[in-house]
Parts: structure tokens; sequence; C-alpha cells
């Protein structure tokens, strides 16, 4: 029986869908991603499981609760991490997770989730006087100080730098370890990538695709890139009408810069390397690429088409 | 749906989060300096001003008392006024814009709790200022006061702080935003004290418009019920129900304020990012 399990969720602000028709399920000790671009409707699909919006429509449940209707018993059993939350800049950081962690039934000794945070050595600093990422660590602590079974991550590293990234992703990847259930928003393809065992792509309120990271990434036109730069610039001369017509991909040219979209990347590479050889050159800055998740997700929100998700 | 079994162990008792409650807020109030400033500080400032400028003050025609009679209960009133009504709409109005009030709303802490809470501390830290403002009249200016007085003196004072928590709770529920919090309070609060015995005597037949004005509002019957315990010429009971009624009232009307208009989540713009987080 899946931790938490979405169906048909919809949710409106005045004219503005926000979430329309959305479905998913976590299974237990799974870490699962909304992944898409800001707007998208990842923020309101968790804040609805957390208990903090009402929904329109479609059924929730969570830990077999329904998060509209849940009290203090479900709140007792989860862990929140928002977006976007204060700290009491009167406490230090100790007092604030002794506080918070009191009223819950369970919870993690202080010193074991600072080490957890990586906040070692700073419990007695006023939280007014920590860095904007030692905050958010703060945010990671307080959703950890009562041992969730379900953590939600509503953007965690967002306005990290890279080696907080890391240690968060670690931290993260441990909590995993100790069978904590993960519902995660990001727009970061890494993070994603590195965390979820399950990604969903949430586009304007709905999901446009689902799967592990590595289907996902394979699910796209497993088409090659090829690029390289012309020795003249010239592309439009008579011998290379001829070359382009002969290869098995797309071709087009940027800039000086021939790109070739192609499932037959063994006998274009062949041909285009033949041509350059015959003429006595190179191939000036040869690429060849494999498509990343990055490019899958950013074909999935539409931003090669120029479609992309509005701010609502 | 057998398989989410409960846990074993239970939440903590509503009583022992309830004294963590208010032990929590006393903290937060006695590690802000200017709030602790205003609330215990400057009513004092007002008794040693009033004193020096005044000799005796009348509350009655004819009838007079010595200044620091009349005052420093009256600010003892403004102190326990200060000390809830104004610093819980204050309060918790930036803690919603802070993000705070929804972290709490996140955790099993029950709302109620987190309430009473607030309204806990803030009747300790009003009478910690009252006591504070009595101790300074009796010790340096002399003034009296009856022991058949103090019960009804004591009552009164519950019941005014109380009231006066509950206009806080519904102060910070009309405010819209932490920002215009402490103007709102300011606007509706000092006004009313000039025409409540509280800064000026308005006993001596003062124009009836001024009578009726502070008769509207409960803070001239919180402080004439608490002066009565004070006032040497009182031959009446220092029991003044009715006064008390017209408090309890304005509570009533504030808890229902607070009830209906109360709000967990930041003021939409105002709130996100403006506060003193201050993230990226």
């Amino acid at each position: 029986m899946p931790v938490v399990t979405v169906t048909d969720l919809a949710k409106s602000y005045g004219p503005v869908k926000a979430v329309d028709g959305l479905s998913f399920t976590v299974e237990k000790g799974e870490v699962f991603a909304l992944l898409g671009p800001n707007g998208a409707g990842k923020s309101t699909v968790v804040e609805i499981l957390e208990g903090h919006r009402t929904r329109d429509g479609g059924d929730v449940s969570v830990l077999g609760r329904d998060p509209g209707t849940a009290g203090q018993e479900y709140r007792d059993r989860i862990g929140i991490v928002l977006q976007e939350a204060g700290i009491e800049r009167e406490l230090t950081v100790s007092e604030a997770l002794v506080h918070y962690g009191a009223c819950y039934s369970r919870r993690r000794p202080v010193d074991e989730v600072l080490a957890l945070v990586g906040l070692t050595g700073l419990g007695d600093r006023r939280t007014h006087q920590l860095s904007g990422g030692q905050k958010r660590r703060v945010d990671l602590a307080l959703g950890l100080i009562g041992d969730p079974e379900v953590l939600f991550l509503d953007e965690p590293t967002t306005g990290f730098d890279p080696s907080a990234r890391r240690h968060a992703w670690e931290m993260i990847e441990g909590l995993k370890a100790l069978g904590t259930t993960i519902l995660l928003t990001s727009h970061y393809m890494d993070e994603v990538q590195v965390l979820a065992d399950r990604v969903a792509v949430v586009v304007e309120g709905r999901i446009v695709a689902e799967d592990t990271p590595a289907e996902l990434r394979g699910s796209a036109d497993s088409e090659t890139m090829i690029r390289f730069r012309f020795p003249d610039g010239n592309a439009t001369s008579g011998p290379v009408v001829d070359l382009l017509g002969g290869l098995a991909g797309r071709a087009s040219v940027k800039n000086g810069v021939l790109e070739v979209c192609t499932e037959e990347p063994t006998a274009d590479l062949n041909l285009l390397t033949r041509w350059a050889l015959d003429r006595g050159g190179r191939l000036e800055g040869l690429e060849v690429t494999t498509p990343t998740l990055e490019d899958v997700y950013l074909d999935l929100i539409g931003e090669g088409s120029g479609t992309g998700a509005g701010d609502a | 749906m057998p398989e989410w079994e409960a846990h074993e162990a239970e939440v903590p008792s509503a009583v022992v989060l309830l004294w963590r409650q208010v032990g929590y807020q006393n903290r937060l109030f006695t590690r802000t300096p200017v709030s602790a400033f205003f609330t215990l500080v400057f009513p004092l400032i007002f008794l040693v001003l009033f004193g020096a400028l005044f000799d005796g003050i009348d509350i009655a025609s004819g009838v007079e008392v010595d200044a620091a009679q009349f005052y420093a209960p009256g600010l003892a009133v403004f102190a326990a006024v200060s000390a809830t009504y104004t610093n819980i709409g204050i309060g918790v109005a930036i803690y919603r814009d802070e993000g705070v009030l929804k972290r709490i709303r996140g955790t099993p802490l029950p709302r109620w709790i987190y309430m009473a809470g607030v309204v806990g501390s803030g009747v300790v830290i009003a009478a910690a200022g009252a006591l504070l403002m009595l101790s300074v009249g009796f010790l340096l200016y002399g003034i009296e006061m009856e022991m058949a007085n103090v019960l009804p003196a004591a009552a009164t004072f519950v019941v005014g702080v109380a009231s006066f928590s509950l206009l806080g709770l519904a102060l910070a529920a009309m405010a819209p935003s932490g920002q215009s919090a402490p103007a709102l309070a300011n606007a509706t609060l000092l006004p009313v004290a000039f025409v409540s015995n509280v800064f000026i005597s308005v006993r001596n037949d003062p124009p009836a418009w001024l009578d009726l004005l502070g008769d509207v509002f409960p803070l001239k019957a919180f402080a004439d019920a608490f002066f009565a315990a004070f006032d040497p010429f009182e031959e009446a009971s220092a029991y003044k129900p009715w006064l008390l009624l017209r408090m309890g009232v304005w509570g009533l009307a504030g808890a229902l304020v607070a009830v209906r208009k109360f709000r967990w989540e930041p003021s939409t713009g105002a709130g996100r990012g403006a506060g003193r987080r201050g993230r990226r």
C-alpha cells in the first residue's frame, strides 16, 4: 500500500488552474520528486499534502489519512520543510530544535539532528546570526526533529552553493537509507537525478511524464547530436549541399556551426570525417552528444517549442 | 486501511505543551529589549514625569488625591494593556509575515495551545509590568491601598488582561501586515488612553461627549475599576461588575474576530522575502 496516494487532484486560484487533474503514488521508503519550472504547481501539491491548503477536487491520502481533515496525530508523523518559513530570531538553533521537538511524540536527539544537517557546533548561535544556507539547514533540522515517517521537502537546496547542495544531497540520501519516505520538489535536474527513485515532470498543473530518472532519460528520441564548425564558415557551397544530402540525420547550420541530429551516428560520422579527410581538413570543435535528462526535461516542459510555463 | 497503525508513543499532554508554550513566549519577550523597554520601563517614566508635574489630581469636583495615587494604578493598567493588546497584536502579525506561524501550523502543536500560550505569556508579562509599577508607587511615592481591596483589584486585573489579550489577537488578525501592526496598535490605543483616566483625569466633570467616548471603549472601564481599589474616597465596594462586563464584552468580540479572521500564512506580497530572513 503506497504511503502517498494522489488521484485527480485539482486546485484553482481564481481563474488559474494551479493543479489540474494530477495523480501519483509514493511507496514506503521511496524518494519521489516533482520536477518542474517555477509556477508549475509543485508547491501547491505539496502544501495540500501537508495540510496547509485545501483542494478543489480529487482524493489525497498520506499514511492512510486525508491531510485536509487530519489533525495533530497526522502532523506528528510528518516532517515539513517549506519553501519559505521564518525562524524565531530570538532563539538559538538548539533552543528552536528543543522547542519544536517537544510537541512530537517521537523525536531525534538535538545533537544527532545538528550533525545530520551539518550544523554541529552552531547549536548556541542565534538564528539571525546564521547565513542563508545555514538557516535553510535549520529548516531541514526542524523538519527532521520529530523523526517523521514522511518528509516533505519543498525545493530544499534553492539558493545553496554547489558544496552545500552536495552536502544536502548526502543528508537526504542518509535519510532515505533510514527508510524515510520523501516527497521532494525541485527545479534542478541534477538534484533529481541523484536523489529520486522516481520523477514526475509537472507542467502547468499536470504530470507530463513519470518514470525513474534513467528511464526518463532513455525515453527521449534517442537522437545523437553531432556538431562542428566549418573551416571557412561557408555552408551553402555546392559540395556542402551534396554532403548534407547524403546524411541520415537532419542537418542545420547556425552561426557557422553545423548541427546534425541523427539516429545513425556511426554512418553519419563516417560520412563527415571522410568528407573532411578528403579535403585535407578537420572537423573543428567536433562534439558528439547523447541526450541528457536536461534535454528531455526541456523538451517536456516545452522550452524548445517556446510554450514555456507561465508564472501561475 | 489496516496498515497504518498509530504511534506507540503518546503526544505530550495539553498542560505540558501549554506550560512550555508560555515559557517560550516569555523567552521571546525577554530577548527583545525594545518591547521589554516599552512595556516595563516606559510607563515608569510617565509615572516619574506626572509625579513631578502635578501635585494633586481632581478625581471628582473638589476631591483631590496625590498624583501618584491616581497615576500608579492608571499606568499599571496602561503597562498591562501594552503587554497584551500591543505586544500580542504586533508580535503575532510580524511572526505571521515571517512565516513562523505557518511553520508552527505544520507541527503537531494544537493551534489553540499556540493561541493560549500567546495569551498566557501576555498575562504574565502584564502582571510583571503592573507589579513593577505598583511597587515603585508603594515604595517611592507612598501610595496607599486597603488590604480588603487586593482581591477586587486582582479580579479586575484578570478580566482586563484576558480581554485585552483577546483584543490583541484580533488586532493581529486584522492587521494587513507586520509592518502596519505597530501603527494600528498605537492609533487605536493612544487616543483612547487620553479619554480613559490613564494619562489625564477625565473624572472631574468632563464634556459629555468625552465621557461617552471613554465609556464606549474598554480601557476606561479597566482603569476605573482598577483605580476603585486605590481610591481613598470610594465608599462602595471595589468590585465593579458592570465595568468588568464592559471589558468582557469587548474581549468576547475580540475573540470572535480572532477566531474568524485569524491567518497563519504570510500576507500575499507583504511577507515573502520581505521579512528578516533574506535567504539567497
